[in-house]
């Protein structure tokens, strides 16, 4: 065991630039683990061992030249397998992408690069990015490492257990419906989606183009503070990015005291469906919050219900259009069929394409068809206007809201899969806040016991548009006061890898 | 005119079909997609360079990259507002991209970024020379596709350079009643384009793409079913294309027998037999499936940007025409030909700066200087591509005025100006071009050309002084063109009457 395990990324970051290990032995433990945990989990679609190792050996010689270090330096991170590094294979979980090695580099990836960061590889997914599970990824699913039968969640699923099986630090995942808030409660480790455009999205492959963001898993919410900073700000390659100053982290005298601050919970967020035990953990959390001084203030968000059927008409019309460059003509799979060029277009996207990606491009294809658009997609336009004024109206009156994360703790691989309504609702509690464009952040609030086996809950806080700061804030507060982000997957002791928490 | 299928044309008043006498009326609407003349693509940074190697101008951008996201080139929204302007539209104060989807292998990413329900532009138009105004329904900037070249094997090579080169669409009210009138709208729109450098309107090289929307009816009668004409590359194909298919719907229509009416498809030009195609049918239309495009924000365009703009425009064609007629007195063919081409028109008022001579400045123009475009020896296609420049004309002017050169020598004089580049001082020494002042030397030539003449010195002597005339071409020839024509004249007539 080295002196930087267990380390979160700005005590690693430190510790490195103090010099008290070097990168390129950080480098070879992080593929350590990787070895180690791989096999088990699946995290992975493909590591990048030398190019690591060579950027790991540059920054050791830039810091023994006098170098500043910077805030990232010799930080191991993770991408998921849709942002693009030059060189890097990012196929999206997909069969029409496999062997897809992006001959550019994302903005958000070549940020963090320039900060010290280390991508290592990237991580499995559900199929671009459609899903909560892992299990449509064309290959197989990874699993969470509170109980290996069961999924992380989805779809930054191979992001989020990295982190949370300790591999490294930092991992990015995106964020479209609920894709990094989701896995993060189900894995018990910090997932963060930024208001929308605050991280430029050139580079990252899209699905939903006007819901998608970069947005990052750690287990402190300083990490998540310090990625952000380094990640989001203009950028001449994406017309909708929003030109945010760095977070200022409001940081109170008192860390842990949240008084003045009122926290309203919308009972939309408690129905029926919501687990016992996730409920029970997020009342308790609620108890905390006001414990620390915070207002508890019942809210309403009266088209919470729409969410999820408004989401599944925009963000399948989106996709079935972002999708349609997969034909097989410039790169990725090719599928001759007939030998004409139609034919070619659909035996490669029949043959590329899994279940559930076929499924949501037919959606979003018919929700756009002349005759029908009024009808599906202009209505959907509608509902979204309405859960954002839904929202406006909320955040007269309170600083931040709470609720639940995900209805439910980890399931079981195979439990849900054959359900694609039941497996959509598991995303009703972040989709009105994607379809918002508004900040929130899934923090770990407590652990049900389901089989016998401890499950993470996660606590979901949402800030009003560009109130990034102030959630990361009362993300901090709760972190202050409480133990669940350093509670580390019992099972990952039998795995000989470092489980202690950093300030354990 | 008539034509082998008895059809009597009459353009502007419509069509009398010889076989009923009806007078069919043509009702069509155009739509012009021009290239835009900027250094880079519409969303991209490549450059576009017609004729480049296949695939050597593109990026993750152009080639529809996974990830990859558009952002729009500011030159070319500058160059479209510029064409909206001059054309008297409205330019919408915020207006939207939208995605076009449809699959094709020249598509990189499976969807055009177009404009559909709020396009940038709305309103305008041009008229025309017999006073009619043609309305322009909108225009919308859009991306173009790349090129699919189906002709090498049994492959279909797909070559992206063209990939993104940003595109303006201009879409007419069907307020275009022939041929004629569709081709004079055509060329007033290349002519405003090219002059307010937006455009190059190049049909050879694809820069003006032309669809027609036509159909015919009984003069009293309502508008019937149209058919759209696409990818016209040429006003001559234009035209061709609107002849072919007046005398097709009206041939149809007149056949009595509804299943063979037009019906509302798209057809194809096939030059080479000079006829129109089905390509598709309405039923078989695509559904483009237009939603706005949320990689890019509205675009918004403010009243300092306008006026911004609207300050790069230069005095338009019609406009240059009129001051030509009126201020220049110059002739409406004159004004026309100089004005068709801004450079031509530009070169003129240079020449005319300088000389202060605006008639004898287009006559030059108009006659040597442009005949040499089309002349292999002069090798300049263009007034860009001259050995001369304005002064170098301005100075034969002032030759000619002074006397120096005769008219004729002139004329000679600037066509090897022309051909060498030499400057207007320097050619009259090397050719001998001035014109012969010498009364004793002229008078010697005179001599020799009256010897035997006893007729026409009768002649001159009974008063017919015209008569003269006769005598001038040989003492011109035996001069090789230098002496002064009116010393000539002068010097024959005294020797008559003193010598005979």
């Amino acid at each position: 065991m080295s002196r930087t395990d267990g380390l979160d990324a700005v005590g690693l970051r430190d510790a490195l630039a103090r010099g008290d290990e070097s990168v390129e032995a950080t480098i070879a433990q992080t593929f350590d683990r990787i070895d180690a945990i791989d096999p088990r989990l699946h995290v992975f679609l493909n590591t990048e061992r030398a190019y690591a190792e060579a950027r790991a050996r540059d920054l050791d010689r830039a810091l023994a030249g006098g170098e500043t270090p910077g805030p990232l330096f010799g930080v191991p991170i993770a991408l998921k397998a849709n942002m693009c590094l030059a060189g890097f294979e990012s196929n999206c979980g997909s069969k029409i992408l496999a062997g897809y090695r992006a001959p550019y580099t994302a903005t958000f990836v070549q940020r963090l690069i320039d900060a010290g960061a280390i991508p290592v590889g990237t991580t499995n997914m559900d199929e671009f990015a459609m899903g909560s599970s892992s299990e449509n990824s064309a290959f197989g699913p990874t699993r969470n490492p509170w109980d290996p039968a069961r999924t992380p969640g989805g779809s930054s699923s191979g992001s989020a257990v990295a982190v949370a099986a300790g591999l490294v630090p930092i991992a990015l995942g995106s964020d479209t419906g609920g894709s990094v808030r989701q896995p993060a409660a189900l894995c018990g480790i910090h997932g963060f989606k930024p208001t929308y455009g605050r991280v430029s999205r050139f580079g990252l492959i899209a699905f939903g183009s006007s819901l998608d963001q970069v947005s990052p898993f750690a287990r402190s919410v300083r990490d998540i503070e310090l990625v952000m900073n380094v990640m989001s700000g203009a950028d001449a390659n994406d017309s909708t990015c929003l030109d945010e100053p760095p977070l200022e982290p409001e940081h109170a005298r008192d860390p842990a005291s949240l008084a003045g601050l009122s926290v309203g919970v919308p009972k939309e967020y408690f129905p029926n469906m919501l687990e016992g035990g996730v409920r029970r953990a997020v009342e308790a959390a609620l108890a905390t919050l006001e414990k620390q001084g915070a207002k508890i203030v019942p809210v309403t968000l009266p088209h919470t219900e729409f969410a999820i059927p408004t989401y599944y008409v925009l963000a399948t019309a989106e996709a079935s259009s972002n999708l349609a460059r997969y034909d097989g003509v410039r790169y990725g799979l090719r599928v001759d069929g007939d030998g004409s060029l139609q034919g070619m277009f659909a035996a490669t996207r029949a043959a590329g394409f899994g279940a559930e990606v076929k499924r949501r491009i037919l959606l979003g294809t018919y929700v756009l068809s002349a005759g029908y658009y009024d009808a599906w997609y202009g209505r959907a336009l509608r509902a979204r206007a309405l859960l954002r004024q839904d929202f406006e109206r909320a955040f007269e009156s309170v600083d931040v809201i709470a609720g639940p994360t995900s209805p439910l703790a980890a399931f079981k691989i195979g439990e849900k899969a054959n359900d694609p309504l039941e497996m959509y609702l598991a995303d009703a509690l972040t989709v009105p806040t994607s379809l918002s464009g508004l900040p929130a952040i899934s923090v770990p609030c407590g652990v049900v016991e389901v089989d016998s086996t401890p499950l993470p809950v996660g606590l979901q806080l949402i800030g009003p548009h560009r109130g990034d700061a102030r959630v990361l804030r009362v993300a901090r507060a709760f972190e202050a006061v409480t133990d669940f982000a350093r509670a580390r997957p019992p099972q990952l002791a039998t795995a000989r890898v470092a489980t202690r928490g950093a300030r354990a | 005119m008539s034509t082998s299928s008895g059809v009597q044309l009459a353009p502007s008043a419509g069509t009398i079909s010889a076989r009923t006498g009806v007078r069919w009326i043509t009702v069509i609407g155009l739509e012009a997609h021009c290239q835009l003349k900027t250094r880079t693509k519409l969303f991209c940074g490549c450059e576009y360079v017609f004729g480049a190697p296949p695939n050597t101008l593109t990026c993750a951008r152009c080639t529809g990259q996974p990830g990859a996201l558009p952002v729009l080139n500011r030159e070319a929204l500058e160059l479209a507002v510029r064409t909206g302007l001059a054309l008297g539209a409205d330019v919408a104060a915020v207006s939207k991209f939208d995605r076009k989807n449809y699959f094709y292998c020249d598509l990189p990413k499976g969807y055009q970024i177009s404009q559909f329900d709020r396009p940038y532009c709305s309103g305008g138009g041009i008229a025309l020379a017999s006073g009619k105004f043609i309305r322009l329904t909108r225009i919308h900037m859009e991306e173009d596709a790349g090129k699919a070249i189906h002709d090498r094997g049994s492959a279909t090579l797909v070559d992206l350079n063209r990939a993104g080169v940003p595109l303006i669409e201009s879409v007419t009210e069907a307020d275009i009643s022939s041929s004629k009138e569709a081709h004079e709208y055509l060329t007033a729109l290349k002519e405003i384009l090219q002059y307010i450098g937006a455009s190059d309107c190049d049909m050879e090289k694809g820069s003006l793409r032309c669809d027609v929307n036509i159909s015919v009816h009984p003069q009293g009668e309502g508008w019937r079913t149209k058919v759209e004409i696409k990818n016209l590359n040429s006003f001559r194909f234009v035209e061709a294309a609107i002849e072919y298919e007046i005398q097709r719907q009206i041939i149809a229509y007149e056949s009595g027998e509804p299943s063979q009416f037009p019906v509302q498809e798209t057809r194809l030009w096939d030059s080479a037999k000079g006829v129109t195609r089905t390509m598709r049918s309405k039923e078989s239309a695509h559904d483009y499936r237009y939603f706005a495009e949320p990689d890019l924000p509205p675009v918004t365009v403010d009243a300092a940007f306008l006026e911004r703009q609207r300050s790069f425009l230069p005095e338009l064609p019609a406009a240059r025409r009129r001051r030509y007629r009126e201020s220049l007195a110059l002739s409406e063919y004159d004004a026309g030909v100089l004005t068709a081409d801004r450079a031509v028109a530009d070169f003129f008022e240079a020449v005319l700066r300088i000389s202060g001579r605006p008639k004898e400045a287009a006559n030059w123009i108009t006659n040597e200087v442009m005949r040499a475009f089309s002349d292999p020896e002069m090798d300049a296609r263009s007034v860009d591509e001259l050995k001369i420049r304005p002064n170098d004309i301005a100075e034969v002017i002032a030759f000619v005025e002074k006397g120096t050169v005769n008219t004729s020598s002139a004329r000679t004089l600037l066509r090897e100006m022309m051909k060498t580049g030499k400057r207007a001082k320097v050619l009259v020494d090397e050719l001998g071009l001035a014109q012969v002042q010498d009364t004793a030397q002229i008078e010697n030539w005179c001599r020799e050309a009256l010897a035997g003449k006893d007729k026409i010195i009768a002649d001159v002597k009974a008063g017919k002084e015209q008569a003269l005339n006769a005598l001038l071409g040989p003492v011109m020839r035996a001069s090789k063109g230098s002496a002064n024509p009116a010393i000539v004249k002068e010097t024959l007539l005294r020797i008559i009457q003193a010598e005979h």
